[in-house]
């Protein structure tokens, strides 16, 4: 069975697919987000195996009918185990010539585009730069296209209800969604259920998209376009409870779980931008967990808060996307030097400045590692899919905790938002994280803020409120153990030493590489971060071809894991794919010495699996 | 006096180990003497008070009490503070910093410390000058002040630090000087009893950087006639026999009068409990700089919701309302579904 091209198996009235990506496409007024949400949870709870990839302009209300103004939402559904959102979509729905323009190069040719003919009209063409008519000058000859005019008949499905023609016409995504329904054998019921709860104080609305959709699923029955509907039969994935999970909300879970297994209290600080604030807005809905979420007024303060929220023996997090992490780096800095335990969220988003802020990308470790002045280590750990945020999360508590330190959480635009079954974790089975607060004098002389853990290198943590550990501490560096101020250079250059010392000897700590070896592999593929599902589909259709390889992937970026050196060693090729112009592969070489080839992209959006194909069978090779 | 298990703390509980560093002659001693003494008369305890600092000269004073105390980076202590009255509500937190670095780098996280009413006692120590930088103008500093950074004159307009406070809606806004010991006492010990922000600006001679800046209203002759003490409840009157005041005008301005003018019906009564901050704010405007009659004392202390118990309570509220967190029920609270 081909990998690129869905298989089909005629059975009945309705062929079978063993997987199929949809993308719907059409103005950011037109709802494509919304109904390719609801296409997703019917999908998962249906119990296809998916993942998705939502892609929105950055303004609010971008110039309507525009080229810049197109909201996609692409679902990638299966009956077995995938790993990316899909390369290009198999069945594009465009709203307008915008949408349509927007991604028609992603189609690979004898892809299927339905396209809302109403959306055609001479202005609309203008608006996204068309001189021509692509549904008429032949551009379109590769594709299977179906002309679809679903403005009209979703205006006509609600006329009887008396609801005014803007809100007939704004229905239309439901169309859409009906007759994808159609397409795919999705169950109605769900969504009719959706819709009468969501907009149940809405009747207009509500009666205009129940209409709509109906309206859709007939079209696709009766209109004599379609041969046949398809089937993608529920993929069969591990035993266990599943749910649809964002890397947002997984990132605001892992860090509640974080706390609860810690025993500590969070405060989360931050200050709203995107693709972060969801975290935000996750954790405020969640008071009862004895969460205390903060809007700051801005990122310096958000760190600055979580610092004073550390000292007092909180969970101290704080979250934000690249410009925010610019402007938290001297609070962070505070925290390396009073070695106290804090978690910065990163979502990372395309820079520099402004850059793209809904798009993604990789381009801030070495800012995690590095972008603070002076020698101000800080461990950086990075999620490798939306729903592994919880874990990465979760670890990122676990280390800040146990060795009084700042923690990096590294995730991207395209975790954040994009969504994926997760088999619920078992909570119980979580290990106790929690640290003793200090609570007795540690010294001859009282009590001792430096003196440290002799294995973990941490501090103690003792915190206000407690009688008789009275201390001040502060940016200045301190002496050794008593933590007085110090200008001594002896003192400073064991200091600075020591805190490295101590982000070190997390390597003891954390796991070997996760390597996925395959006998006879010459090339090893290294990634870290959101890269690893493009990486793992890239390496399934390596080996499908007859070629080994081998995958890497590091849930750790400092300290990398102990072994890292002795796994390059094994290789004669490595190549390292990111998202940004190769920062891991600038780490790697100087690190380890080996000869890393970068492979890069920064576009925006993830890699493909095909790219990922092309450009592994052309280092093996090579 | 204040007491614990039967220990009568002193001033001496107060003062660290660490040998105090300020430059001999500055302002920053007596007041850091008025804080170690006014602190076991209003039952501070040293384990459950936070000092919390910036940068600068006056920054470095968290080292000398014997409290829990950050020395942070510089302009930050107010959201620094936030986090730590978040977190434990209980503790008494008190915030020193430098005009540098209360107005000019942190002079967003003050007015938003000051807006949300934090319960943390903020002393802005005033110099009119950078000190740990060596003498930089800053943005309290006179319009025309020859620096090392300005030798042709400052251009900058100054801010008036407690129009800044009133401005920013703070509920507890007063002034003090390094002169008067009792005086800065008796203001501290009114921001420790104000439930929420207490902003109070201490007027402190640099004698390196900026020495005399505040002679023209501070020396002990020039006192009577240029302080103007402001008391709840009383008629606002100063000079050596009582004979200047503070009136309003038809437009609702105050104005420094003669008693004899307005008679001492005339007088302002000044009332810092007033709701509306207008009259308190205009009271500020009476001097613009330490070279003419200058009101001292509380300028406002009205009562309004504390953020932090604020947060705590809506924390409870959730308890209330949904049970404590049960994060497997949250997971599973959206769609899901079972595979076999
Ligand atoms: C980010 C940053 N910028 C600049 C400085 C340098 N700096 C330290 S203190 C200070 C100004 C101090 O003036 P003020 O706050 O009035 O305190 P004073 O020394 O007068 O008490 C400056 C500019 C710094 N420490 N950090
Ligand atoms: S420089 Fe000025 S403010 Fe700083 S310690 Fe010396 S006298 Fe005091
Ligand atoms: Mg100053």
């Amino acid at each position: 069975m081909s990998i690129e091209t869905p298989a089909v198996a005629t059975k009945g009235d309705a062929a079978k697919l063993d997987r199929v990506v949809i993308r719907f496409a059409g103005d950011s007024g037109d709802g494509m987000q919304l109904v390719g949400d609801r296409f997703t949870e019917l999908s998962a709870a249906f119990g296809n195996d998916l993942a998705t990839l939502p892609n929105y302009p950055a303004e609010i209300r971008a110039p309507a009918g525009t080229v810049a103004g197109v909201s996609s939402f692409q679902v990638h559904i299966s009956d077995h185990d995938i790993v990316t959102p899909g390369d290009g979509p198999n069945v594009l729905v465009a709203m307008n010539p915008a949408a349509l323009k927007a991604n028609l190069s992603d189609l690979s040719p004898g892809s299927t585009v339905i396209v809302n003919v109403d959306g055609f009209g001479e202005r609309d063409l203008d608006k996204a730069g068309y001189l021509d008519n692509p549904l008429h000058d032949g551009s379109l000859a590769a594709f299977t296209v179906y002309e679809v005019p679903m403005t009209s008949i979703t205006i006509e499905a609600t006329r009887d209800l008396q609801v005014k023609p803007r809100v007939a016409e704004r229905s239309k995504n439901f169309f859409a969604l009906g007759l994808i329904c159609w397409m795919y054998t999705r169950p109605v019921k769900p969504i009719v259920e959706w819709i009468e709860a969501k907009y149940a104080k809405k009747e207009q609305v509500r009666e205009a998209n129940l209409a709509a959709f109906r309206a859709g699923r007939n079209f696709g029955e009766t209109a004599e376009l379609f041969d046949h509907p398809y089937e993608v039969e529920p993929a069969s994935l591990p035993p266990g409870t599943y749910t649809n999970i964002v890397g947002n909300a997984a990132v605001a879970y892992g860090l509640i779980a974080g706390a609860q297994q810690a025993k500590l209290q969070m405060v989360y600080a931050s200050y709203p931008i995107t693709p972060a604030s969801d975290i935000l807005h996750e954790l405020s809905k969640h008071k009862n967990f004895g969460v205390r979420t903060m809007q700051a007024e801005d990122e310096i303060a958000a760190a600055a808060i979580a610092v004073g929220a550390a000292f007092s023996g909180a969970l101290a997090v704080t979250g934000t996307s690249g410009p925010g992490l610019d402007l938290k780096a001297e609070a962070i800095g505070l925290a390396v030097s009073l070695e106290l335990p804090m978690v910065i969220v990163d979502v990372q988003r395309a820079g520099p400045s402004t850059g793209m802020p809904t798009k993604t990308e990789q381009t801030d470790l070495l800012l995690a590692l590095y972008g603070r002045h002076g020698e101000s280590p800080v461990p950086v750990v990075a999620a490798t899919s939306s729903s592994d945020c919880f874990a990465a999360a979760f670890e990122a508590v676990r280390l800040a905790v146990k060795y009084r330190t700042p923690v990096i959480l590294l995730t991207d635009g395209y975790l954040a938002n994009g969504a994926e079954p997760w088999r619920l974790p078992d909570l119980s089975a979580l290990p106790d994280i929690s640290v003793p607060f200090a609570t007795e004098a540690n010294h001859d002389n009282g009590f001792w803020p430096y003196l440290r853990d002799p294995t973990t290198l941490a501090r103690p943590w003792a915190i206000p409120g407690t009688p008789g550990l009275m201390h001040r501490i502060g940016g200045i560096e301190k002496e050794d153990g008593s933590g007085n101020i110090s200008y001594q250079p002896e003192n400073h250059e064991r200091m600075v030493h020591l805190r490295q010392a101590k982000v070190d000897g997390i390597a003891a700590d954390i796991p070997g590489v996760e390597l996925d070896h395959q006998d006879g592999a010459e090339l090893l593929v290294i990634g870290w971060g959101s890269t690893w599902g493009a990486i793992k589909a890239g390496v399934r259709r390596v080996r499908a071809g007859g070629e080994a390889v081998a995958h890497a992937h590091l849930r750790h970026l400092n300290p990398f894991p102990a072994d890292l050196g002795d796994v390059l060693a094994r290789y004669p090729k490595v190549l390292c794919p990111e998202m940004n112009l190769g920062q891991l592969a600038m780490l790697l070489r100087g690190r380890y010495l080996v000869d890393v080839r970068s492979y890069t992209k920064v576009r925006g959006v993830p890699f493909r699996a095909a790219e990922m194909e092309a450009r592994m069978l052309e280092e093996i090779r090579r | 006096m204040n007491e614990t298990a039967g220990v009568t703390l002193t001033r001496k509980d107060f003062e660290s180990d660490q040998e105090v560093r300020w430059c001999p002659g500055c302002g920053d001693y007596s007041i850091l003497a008025a804080l170690q003494s006014v602190f076991p008369e209003i039952g501070m305890q040293p384990h459950d008070t936070v000092f919390v600092s910036g940068i600068g000269c006056a920054a470095r004073l968290p080292y000398y009490m014997n409290t829990y105390g950050v020395h942070s980076i510089h302009g930050r202590a107010p959201a620094l503070a936030t986090g730590v009255a978040m977190t434990q509500p209980d503790l008494h937190v008190w915030v020193i910093g430098g005009d540098g670095d209360m107005l000019s780098i942190g002079g967003n996280h003050l007015i938003h410390a000051l807006r949300r009413n934090v319960n943390i006692k903020i002393l802005m120590f005033n110099n009119q000058i950078y000190g740990l930088t060596k003498g930089q103008y800053s943005p309290t500093s006179e319009q025309g002040k020859v620096t090392k950074s300005t030798p042709f004159g400052s251009i900058d307009h100054p801010f008036n630090p407690i129009s800044v406070a009133i401005g920013s809606e703070a509920s507890f806004v007063a002034r003090t000087h390094d002169m008067d010991r009792k005086h800065m006492m008796e203001t501290f010990r009114r921001a420790h009893e104000h439930r929420g922000a207490a902003f109070v600006e201490v007027y402190q001679n640099c004698n390196v950087f900026n020495d005399g800046a505040f002679d023209a209203i501070l020396k002990k002759d020039a006192r009577p006639d240029m302080l103007i003490p402001l008391r709840h409840g009383e008629p606002i009157r100063f000079g050596a026999d009582g004979a200047h005041g503070v009136a309003v005008n038809r437009f609702g301005e105050p104005y420094v009068c003669e008693v004899a003018d307005v008679g001492e019906d005339g007088l302002l009564i000044h009332d810092e409990h007033r709701p509306d901050p207008t009259l308190a704010f205009s009271l500020s405007r009476l001097s613009t700089g330490p070279h003419m009659p200058t009101p001292i004392g509380v300028f406002r202390d009205v009562d309004r919701p504390v953020y932090e118990v604020e947060v705590a309570a809506q924390v409870d509220a959730a308890v209330e309302r949904q049970g404590p967190g049960d994060l497997a029920a949250v997971l599973a609270s959206g769609p899901t579904w079972t595979v076999p």
